[in-house]
C-alpha cells in the first residue's frame, strides 16, 4: 500500500474532504491492472522511447489524488518523468492541492514526477486541445434538482460567508439531473482535451447510469473504448460507486488520423 | 505555477480555440520566483519532444530569459550541452509565474495570476 497524502491542512468548510470516493480513486490506479497499463503507454523501454505525459485532474479539491499520482509516480506510471496539473473552479482548492502535492512529494521525493501548478477554472476550459495524456475526474456526482451556479470570472476574495462555503461544496458534489449534468459536458470535452495515446479515469455513482454512459462514449467512433476497472461499495448486486477507464485502441487497418 | 504550464493552457474563451492567436498566453507583468529542484536531464531530454518548442520561445523571450534557438536541439545536442541542459532546467522546472497576467493573443481577455494561481474563469458574457 502506497502511504495516502497527508491532508490535515485543508479547510474542509469551503473544500470537499477526502472520501470513499477518492479512496476508490487512489486504490485503483495503484492496481495492478492500471500501473501495468499506465507503465505500457507513458513509460520508455528499450524500444520506445515515451515523452512524459501530462496528467490532469479536474477538481482535485483536497489535491489527494493528484498529489498520490505524483509522489508516486515511479511506482503508478513505471517512470518519475511525468508532468502534473490541477484545474479547479474553487480557488481555495486550488491553493490545497499545491500544499497537499507539495508535502507529499516532499515525503517521497525518491519516486515523485513534476507537479506544474494549480490553475483556478472551469473542467479543461484552460487546457491546450490534445495536451492531456491523463485524465482523472472525481465529479460533482449527486443527483439533486438544481445545478449550483458556477462562480463567475470576477468572485474572487480570500474571505467567504458561511453561504458561500456552502456554495463551494455544493459546487464538488451537487450533479444536478442523473447527477450528470457536468460530467456530461468533460465527457463531451474528451475527444479534443485527450492526446492520441490518452486515457481518462472517471468516476461514476450508480444514480448516473454507468452502463449508458460507457454507452455514450464507445458511440465516439470505432476506437473508442470505456470499462469498469474499480469498484466499492456492493450492495445487493448493485456496485455503488466505480471508475471507468476510458481510451482509445487503434483500429486495424485505419489508416486516417 | 511552472513557467512550462504555459505550454499547455490556452484561452478559455470557446471561439478561441481554434485560433493559433489564443497560444501560448502572453505573461504581462510578471513577478517571477525561482524554485530550487534537483536537475534531472533524463527528464529534460525527455520532456523536448513534448513541447511545443516555438511557443516555449516566444514566452522564454516575453519573460526576458536568453533566447532559445529557433530549433529545439536534438537529444545528442541536449546531453552534451551542459550548459543548455541548465538554462532548460531553470526555464522548465525552477521557474514559477507569482503575480501577473496571461493574455490571449485574440480576444485580448486577461487572465489573472494571484499567489502563483491563474483565474481562468470567465466573466458571464465571455462564457
Ligand atoms: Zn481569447
Amino acid at each position: 500500500m502506497l502511504p495516502t497524502p497527508d491532508t490535515s491542512h485543508v479547510p474542509y468548510a469551503r473544500v470537499y474532504e477526502p472520501a470513499e470516493d477518492s479512496f476508490l480513486l487512489l486504490d485503483t490506479l495503484s492496481a495492478a491492472s492500471e500501473t501495468g497499463f499506465l507503465a505500457s503507454r507513458f513509460s520508455s523501454s528499450r524500444t520506445k522511447v515515451a515523452p512524459p505525459p501530462l496528467v490532469l485532474e479536474v477538481g482535485p479539491g483536497s489535491g489527494v489524488v493528484l498529489a498520490f499520482l505524483t509522489a508516486h509516480a515511479a511506482t503508478i506510471f513505471g517512470t518519475r518523468d511525468i508532468l502534473t496539473l490541477g484545474v479547479d473552479v474553487n480557488r481555495f482548492a486550488c491553493v490545497a492541492t499545491r500544499l497537499t502535492v507539495s508535502k507529499a512529494v516532499e515525503e517521497s521525493a525518491s519516486t515523485a514526477g513534476s507537479f506544474l501548478g494549480a490553475v483556478q477554472g472551469d473542467l479543461v476550459g484552460p487546457v491546450r486541445s490534445g495536451a492531456v495524456d491523463v485524465l482523472v475526474f472525481n465529479p460533482p456526482y449527486v443527483p439533486t434538482d438544481e445545478l449550483p451556479v458556477p462562480p463567475a470570472g470576477i468572485a474572487e476574495k480570500s474571505k467567504t460567508t458561511f453561504e458561500e462555503d456552502s456554495h463551494l461544496l455544493a459546487l464538488s458534489y451537487a450533479g444536478g439531473r442523473d447527477g450528470m449534468e457536468t460530467t456530461d459536458r468533460l465527457i463531451a470535452a474528451l475527444p479534443d482535451t485527450l492526446s492520441e495515446r490518452g486515457c481518462a479515469y472517471l468516476l461514476l455513482c450508480a444514480g448516473n447510469r454507468p452502463e449508458e454512459v460507457k454507452q455514450r462514449i464507445r458511440d465516439f467512433g470505432p476506437q473508442w473504448r470505456a470499462e469498469t476497472v474499480g469498484t466499492s461499495g456492493k450492495t445487493a448486486g448493485w456496485e455503488k460507486l466505480q471508475i471507468v477507464r476510458i481510451w482509445r485502441e487503434p483500429v486495424e487497418g485505419d489508416t486516417a488520423v | 505555477m511552472k513557467v512550462l504550464t504555459l505550454n499547455f493552457l490556452s484561452c478559455a474563451v470557446k471561439t478561441c480555440k481554434s485560433s493559433s492567436d489564443s497560444f501560448p498566453l502572453h505573461p504581462k507583468e510578471a513577478e517571477l520566483a525561482k524554485d530550487d529542484v534537483e536537475i534531472n536531464p533524463q527528464l529534460l531530454v525527455n520532456v523536448l519532444p513534448r513541447i511545443d518548442w516555438a511557443a516555449l520561445r516566444t514566452t522564454s523571450t516575453e519573460l526576458g530569459f536568453p533566447t532559445l534557438p529557433d530549433q529545439p536541439p536534438t537529444a545528442e545536442e541536449l546531453e552534451a550541452d551542459e550548459k543548455m541542459l541548465q538554462e532548460l532546467h531553470t526555464l522548465l522546472m525552477e521557474m514559477q509565474i507569482v503575480e501577473g497576467k496571461l493574455v490571449c493573443g485574440h480576444c485580448g481577455h486577461e487572465y489573472a495570476i494571484r499567489e502563483g494561481i491563474a483565474n481562468f474563469l470567465l466573466p458571464s458574457h465571455l462564457v
